[in-house]
């Protein structure tokens, strides 16, 4: 049971919540410009890496809101949070 | 002679009650206090278990978590597989008998109650031996909200029936004296028969409460017999103790042969001789400590071995003044049984060379190894055990984040040491935590003694010829050291391997006693150093967990929330039976007495063709969208136009995923310029609504729109058939309910039924229809009037069965029924709702190569050949169905039924190349079986749509 | 039970290899097998960074079945279930395969269709399949609570009588031992810690304990695939989750079928030595942590006491957690990459014991002929671009 800093609410446990995967996938401006590959990279393709992450989590059954964290995904531990749109505060290397 | 092991004195039991209890169906007494593995060496029985494999007898090993042998099943109260006899409490009337490595887990089910708790604190203390209380207690003074969990009955730990001297008192006085202080906290809270077995993220902690089972038939039944505990704590004081470790040797698993400090424990903690005349042979002072405490509680003292050279210190000279000599660099080569299998004496020989052996009659041998520190719950928590030479055990490797490890699962077995840093822990946890406050206790000075001399990592004792084959390193699993010799002789150099291998360590005891062991063992074949060959891994639960424990109250129909609408009494009055929708109880069907599912269903349709028939409907997604860009959004989110709708309107609407296949479809209607009502699929409707804030919050924040959900907030009821208009027109006299004033597809609020209402002119059936929405609390009162309105035109309720059916005849699809996420609008027949001008979700691709390839699997109508044969839907459509296997396949049938007003059976189904098949001939194949159908436009009902005005 | 007295050798690796696998998992060790024995390929290395078959080969719950939904899936894995059937004879090993039968059961409306459609589709696709009532279930495993009455009650089931589990261990020893004895080197403790490149191929494998030359590069590292290829300079439509498993104490014999519930995340047989194995639902987050979250198990334990009551009184003992690479279309992806000497076997999700044999046999003649296998040919990178998908989230699921 991951306790998830949400920004707005502070920490909550992880059962509130549900994970949106990678962050700062953007929806292409003009998705009819996009080539096949260039689409299914948007559709598909993630960064899944062994370390720290930037991703997506979604306050379901509290603010109801969309927020950005930085979380290493061996230990699990968040670093960071923030607001859609925003670049994440420095991420531990 | 009753209990004839039972010293006269002492011992934390109730000797003024005498309890009877039940071993392999002989009757025994005991004492309030005492565990059934001390109640039975009180009685002198001896042979508890039997090994899994070689069926040799074994007998209580240990006192306590690290029990290896002594798992019993409990028939009595509710039973129990495989419970630790070194914990199980007795209580009059308790009846165990004895198991092979295997439980059983009994034919009736357990009812007895198990719930959860969840709590937060700042400092959570696992463990109440020395070093837990000085914690807790430190921690709390500051005035830090504390839980103290402790796996046995009372606190103390290792002080308990000990015999260490604190602050110049009985040690007892200064724990009950603690104890009393830890009462008088308002924010400790003291959790005995608290078993901590998993360490989780974010210092999650989960324990086990045993709250009745000691009680036995006393236990009051509104208790629950067990309750889980889901702790999240800001510090974590980590104070678990240590397990003792054996010496192994030929014949180590006999009856009589113990762990020599459990051994001690017995006769101090319960008294209870563990054996009248012992053989002690240790690798440590503790060893010898624990010889001076047999000896003193009467036990005969036939020899004393220590592996190690040493000599001096004051556990020899403790000895020595007793009259008993510690023989140094010696011990235990073999064991001796008598016809039973019981231990009858132990052969002794010099560690080093071949020297002769001795044999020496006993009926206890008392071996320890040395001390593993309890790294259990560090290591789950995500640190990693490193070797200590000097401490000859696996200690705690680098500091945690929030978790401090103290006392002996630090490694620091000296009392007054392991006092100090409790303390100390104690209050550095809750200063981090709390912030800390008052004056820092000191610890209680203490009486006990320096070792004379480290341990020695010493494993086995054996002559060179020593047969393996009689050396357990795992006695639940009878593994021995022949079997570790092969592992290695495999090629197996891995101590996860090795395990896996033999076995040893996978038993219900997880290794405790013999895991540390075998990875020496390991060492010492390979020639490594024991560091380098490294633990296996510590998994939760640090104790077995009961399935019923961790079900807790979701049982029954508690196992998931039941939604049910505000009319659902009133469907129960009415005979229905219901479905599970999602979460929903959703009147499936109304049987009227002695029908059957086809015969009330094909009631109802004709019903709803003929006359008038009414649906509950409230569980339909129901979402609230309000600002100026409602509008816009729409338009990107279904694939359809929904900006130009104009107010009053209403449109059914097609939503896309990102990868162009159907997610959801509904009704939108237009409220207000700034305000929209949008329906979704009953199972969608949460989906939908995350949807709708994930686009607006994660890509388009510059749309100016709020989406909330309404289902909850609004019931409904669709009116539907050629009787319809009139019963609305009864039910709402001020609503101009005429063709011409309320068209198809449009919305208007209303009086009715004097509820003030919004009523839908859609249609989910191809017949003229309405639906009805009014506050939720007001769902009941306009069922009931409308069934009132309609009873003269015979009005019929219908459940999800007739609504299928209805709307298959008019070839409407269900979102996953008729579609399984590999289908996209054009697929599903709805390319007509799919705008060729404007972007929307999912539009992109739809121009994939294979998305937009013309042979997809699309929506198509079947008619079987025999009118009364309904497909199974699921059947497979193939065009030779006696073809060799694998047999190609079109597609299959999405949606079957019966329909009243055909005549005759249909089907809707998804075939490669859809409708280029028209009036072809397909065998639809179910169970083997192959029916000819005619493969025909999805619309089998009025087709050019005369019925939608009545 | 009888383990050989060899197994495998502990060899220093040498200066490169023809081809070098990356993984010493199932499907690393069943490669690097068929590569010797179907394809004469025997200078190969198999590089594990940890020990021989420890990450999800021994963390899977055993299940063997082959009754996918789609012609795709369904021919890999039945191609895989045959391989089953006669492995312990082919590699001379007792890997305690027992076809004791899988039961999906079905709760609901929707479950009974998707189930009579799977049914149908493998009976077709030559899968042996069954539809069963509740009465039949009920028969075919006493224990398990068929009431009406339940929140969602049993409905009916899928059967497939062939499927059934293995041993896990056994499994991966009797493959690296019968590599080994093919002369592949097996080297554990070695981590890949990058690759040299000429141009548009991999010349060397970077390792823990140095380059190692290498002709063709195999990736088998499930979980950890993406790592690779982002080394590699390409993407992969993977993320990594954590899968829980557990087991009870050994208890009596009570279940001799599998029996896997989606709905309410129950899968479950009894193994050989009498524990209970189950698995658990995945964890909703990425992770490569070798842990999952509490309340997965609290939920899964609740439907498994609802749909076998006698298991009420069963223990947890042990807990653990695998990592699950899992792709879109909840399908593997095998075949070649953007690099041309490297190929690609991962996205097998909850399903990679099962295919084992099958994944192994196709990838090694992937490898060997340096284009898809037909039966990998329907996985391969391509099928994101162009949105020919295999889905099979609505048979797979959380499925194992």
């Amino acid at each position: 049971m991951l306790s998830v800093p949400c920004p707005w609410c502070g920490p909550r446990d992880e059962t509130e919540f549900r994970y949106g995967g990678q962050a700062h996938v953007a929806y292409p401006a003009d998705p009819a410009a996009c080539s096949d590959a260039e689409w299914a990279g948007y559709l598909f393709m993630r960064d899944n890496p062994k370390g720290w992450f930037a991703e997506r989590w979604f306050h379901s059954a509290g603010c109801r809101r969309w927020f950005n964290a930085v979380r290493h995904t061996v230990t699990y531990e968040f670093a960071a949070v923030y607001a859609p749109f925003t670049q994440p505060p420095g991420v531990p290397s | 002679m009753s209990q004839p092991f039972r010293r006269a004195a002492g011992g934390r039991i109730d000797r003024s009650r005498t309890l009877t209890f039940h071993f392999e169906g002989r009757a025994y007494e005991a004492h309030p206090g005492d565990t059934l593995s001390s109640a039975l060496l009180a009685n002198g029985v001896r042979v508890v278990a039997r090994g899994p494999y070689t069926g040799r007898p074994r007998g209580t090993y240990g006192i306590g978590a690290e029990e290896p042998n002594a798992f019993v099943q409990v028939d009595s109260g509710p039973g129990e597989p495989m419970v630790r006899a070194t914990q199980l409490e007795v209580y009059d009337g308790l009846v165990a008998r004895s198991l092979a490595g295997k439980g059983s887990l009994g034919e009736e089910p357990d009812d007895s109650r198990y719930d959860k708790t969840w709590a937060h604190c700042d400092v959570l203390v696992v463990g109440a031996g020395p070093a837990g209380l000085a914690a807790a207690h430190a921690a709390g003074v500051t005035g830090a909200r504390v839980i103290l969990a402790d796996e046995r009955p009372e606190p103390g730990g290792d002080l308990l029936g000990g015999r260490a001297h604190l602050d110049g008192r009985p040690a007892m006085d200064w724990v009950t004296d603690l104890r009393a202080r830890l009462a008088g906290l308002p924010e400790v809270r003291v959790l005995p028969r608290t078993t901590v077995t998993g360490a989780y993220d974010g210092n999650f902690l989960v324990a086990v409460q045993r709250r009745t089972e000691h009680l036995g038939p006393a236990a009051p039944a509104h208790v629950a017999r067990q309750r889980l505990w889901h702790i999240r704590a800001g510090q974590v004081v980590l104070a678990t103790g240590a397990h003792e470790r054996p010496i192994l040797f030929p014949d180590n698993d006999r009856p009589g042969v113990m762990l020599a400090a459990a051994a001690a424990g017995y006769a101090w903690r319960y008294g209870v001789l563990p054996g009248r005349r012992a053989v002690v042979a240790g690798a440590h002072d503790g060893a010898l400590w624990a010889a001076v405490d047999l000896v003193d509680a009467g036990v005969e003292l036939a020899a004393v071995l220590d592996a190690r050279h040493l000599a001096g210190g004051q556990a020899h000279r403790a000895l020595r003044d007793r009259g008993v000599v510690v023989a140094a660099g010696h011990g235990v080569v073999g064991t001796d049984a008598d016809a039973d299998g019981v231990l009858t004496a132990a052969w002794v020989a010099p560690v080093d060379g071949d020297g002769q052996a001795r044999r020496i009659a006993c009926d206890l041998l008392a071996t320890s190894g040395g001390w593993n520190p309890a790294v259990h719950l560090y290591s789950q928590a995500g640190g990693r055990p490193r070797w200590s030479d000097d401490h000859a055990a696996f200690v705690p490797g680098d500091p945690l984040p929030a978790v401090a490890c103290v006392g002996a699962a630090a490694g620091t077995f000296d009392l007054a040491d392991a006092l100090a840093e409790g303390a100390e822990a104690g209050w550095q946890a809750a200063a981090a935590t709390h912030g800390g406050g008052g004056e820092e206790p000191l610890p209680p000075a203490t009486d006990s003694v320096a070792s004379a001399g480290a341990p020695a990592a010493c494993w086995i004792t054996a002559r060179a010829d020593s047969p393996p084959e009689t050396i357990f390193v795992d006695l639940q699993r009878d593994a021995t050291l022949r079997d570790v010799r092969r592992a290695v002789g495999a090629g197996m150099r891995a101590s996860e391997h090795v395990k896996r291998f033999t076995t040893a360590g996978t038993a219900a005891d997880q290794g405790r006693t013999t895991g540390v062991t075998t990875v020496g063992v390991l060492a010492g074949l390979l020639g490594l150093p024991v560091g380098a060959v490294g633990t296996t891994t510590y998994r939760p639960p640090y104790a077995p967990i009961s399935f019923a424990l961790l079900a807790g109250r979701d049982r029954g129909r508690l196992l998931d929330p039941e939604r049910r609408t505000p009319m659902h009494e009133r469907h129960e009055a009415d005979g229905a039976v219901f479905e599970n929708v999602g979460q929903w109880k959703r009147p499936w069907y109304y049987p009227a007495p002695g029908e059957d599912l086809d015969q009330a269903v094909l009631r109802e349709c004709r019903a709803a063709r003929e006359g008038v028939a009414m649906m509950d409907v409230s569980t339909l997604g129901k979402i609230d969208l309000r600002g100026p860009d409602v509008g816009e959004f729409l338009d990107r989110v279904y694939t359809n136009r929904f900006s130009t709708l104009r107010v009053g309107q209403c449109r059914y609407g097609v939503m896309c995923r990102a990868d162009g296949m159907v997610f959801d479809d509904g009704v939108t209607a237009r409220l207000a310029p700034d305000r929209y009502h949008m329906t979704t699929t009953t199972g969608n409707a949460a989906a939908v609504l995350d949807w709708l804030d994930e686009w607006l919050q994660t890509e388009w924040p510059d749309l100016r729109v709020s989406a909330t959900s309404v289902t909850d907030q609004w019931a409904a009821v669709a009116v539907v058939g050629p009787g319809s208009r009139e019963v609305l027109r009864r039910l709402a006299p001020s609503l101009d309910v005429s063709a011409e004033a309320f068209p198809f597809l449009t919305v208007r609020d209303a009086t009715v039924a004097g509820i003030p209402a919004r009523v839908f002119r859609i249609s989910f059936t191809g017949e003229l229809s309405y639906e009805i929405n009014v506050p939720a609390w007001y769902g009941l009162a306009l069922w009931d009037a409308v069934a009132e309105a309609g009873r003269p035109a015979g009005i019929t309720p219908y459940g999800t069965e007739t609504m299928h059916v209805l709307r298959a005849e008019k070839g409407f699809i269900v979102a996953g029924q008729d579609t399984d996420g590999t289908v996209t609008p054009h697929d599903a027949g709805l390319g007509w709702a799919v705008s060729t001008v404007k972007p929307f979700i999912g539009g992109r691709s739809l121009a994939r190569p294979d998305t937009a390839r013309n042979d997809r699997k699309r929506l198509v109508g079947l008619l079987p050949a025999d009118p009364s044969v309904v497909l199974a839907e699921g059947a497979q459509l193939v065009v030779d169905a006696d073809a060799p296997t694998p047999v190609p396949m079109l597609g299959h049938v999405t949606s079957s039924y019966r329909s009243a007003a055909l005549g005759r059976s249909f089907a809707l189904a998804l075939v490669a190349g859809g409708l280029t098949h028209r009036g072809e001939t397909l065998q639809a194949v179910d169970g083997g079986q192959a029916h000819p159908v005619v493969v025909t436009e999805p619309v089998f009902y009025d087709a050019e749509g005369a019925r939608r005005d009545g | 039970m009888t383990h050989p007295d060899f197994l495998w050798a502990d060899p220093e690796p040498k200066r490169g290899y023809d081809v070098v696998v990356i993984g010493a998992g199932g499907h690393g060790l069943a490669t690097a097998y068929y590569l010797a024995r179907n394809h004469g390929i025997t200078d190969v290395a198999v590089l594990e960074r940890g020990w021989l078959a420890g990450g999800n080969m021994a963390r899977n719950t055993t299940i063997i079945r082959s009754n996918y939904l789609w012609d795709e899936s369904a021919a890999i894995y039945e191609h895989s279930l045959k391989l089953w059937e006669g492995l312990s004879d082919e590699l001379d090993y007792d890997i305690l395969f027992s076809q004791r039968g899988v039961l999906n059961l079905a709760h609901s409306l929707p479950d009974v269709r998707e189930s009579v459609r799977r049914v149908n589709a493998n009976r077709l696709n030559g899968v042996d399949a069954e539809w069963l009532t509740p009465a039949e279930v009920k028969k075919l495993v006493p224990i398990i609570n068929t009431s009406q009455e339940l929140r969602y009650p049993v409905l009916g089931a899928t059967f497939q009588p062939r499927a059934g589990i293995a041993k896990h261990d056994h499994v991966a020893w009797a493959y690296a031992r019968a590599a080994h004895d093919l002369g592949v080197h097996l080297i554990q403790n070695c981590e890949v810690t990058g690759f040299r490149r000429a141009g548009d191929r991999v010349t060397a494998v970077e390792t823990s304990r140095g380059a190692i030359e290498a002709g063709r590069v195999a990736l088998c590292a499930a979980g950890h695939t993406s790592v690779l290829a982002q080394e590699l300079g390409f993407r992969l439509p993977l993320a990594s989750h954590p899968l829980q498993a557990l087991v009870s104490e050994l208890l009596e014999q009570v279940l001799d079928t599998v029996v896997m519930s989606n709905a309410v995340h129950v899968y479950v047989s009894q193994a050989h030595k009498g524990e209970l194995v189950m698995g658990a639902g995945i964890d909703a987050y990425n992770g490569y942590g070798q842990r999952g979250s509490f309340h997965v198990i609290e939920s899964q334990l609740a439907a498994a006491v609802e749909l076998f009551p006698i298991f009420a009184r069963a223990h947890v003992l042990r807990t653990w957690a695998g990592i699950v690479d899992v792709s879109p279309d909840a399908s593997p992806v095998l075949g070649l990459t953007p690099v041309e000497n490297v190929f690609v076997n991962c996205g097998w999700g909850t399903g990679g014991f099962k295919a084992t044999p099958g994944a192994g046999w196709v990838y090694a003649d992937t490898i060997a002929h340096g284009r898809p296998h037909p039966l990998a040919a329907p996985f391969t990178l391509d099928r994101f671009t162009t949105g020919a998908l295999v889905d099979e989230h609505g048979a797979a699921a959380v499925a194992h």
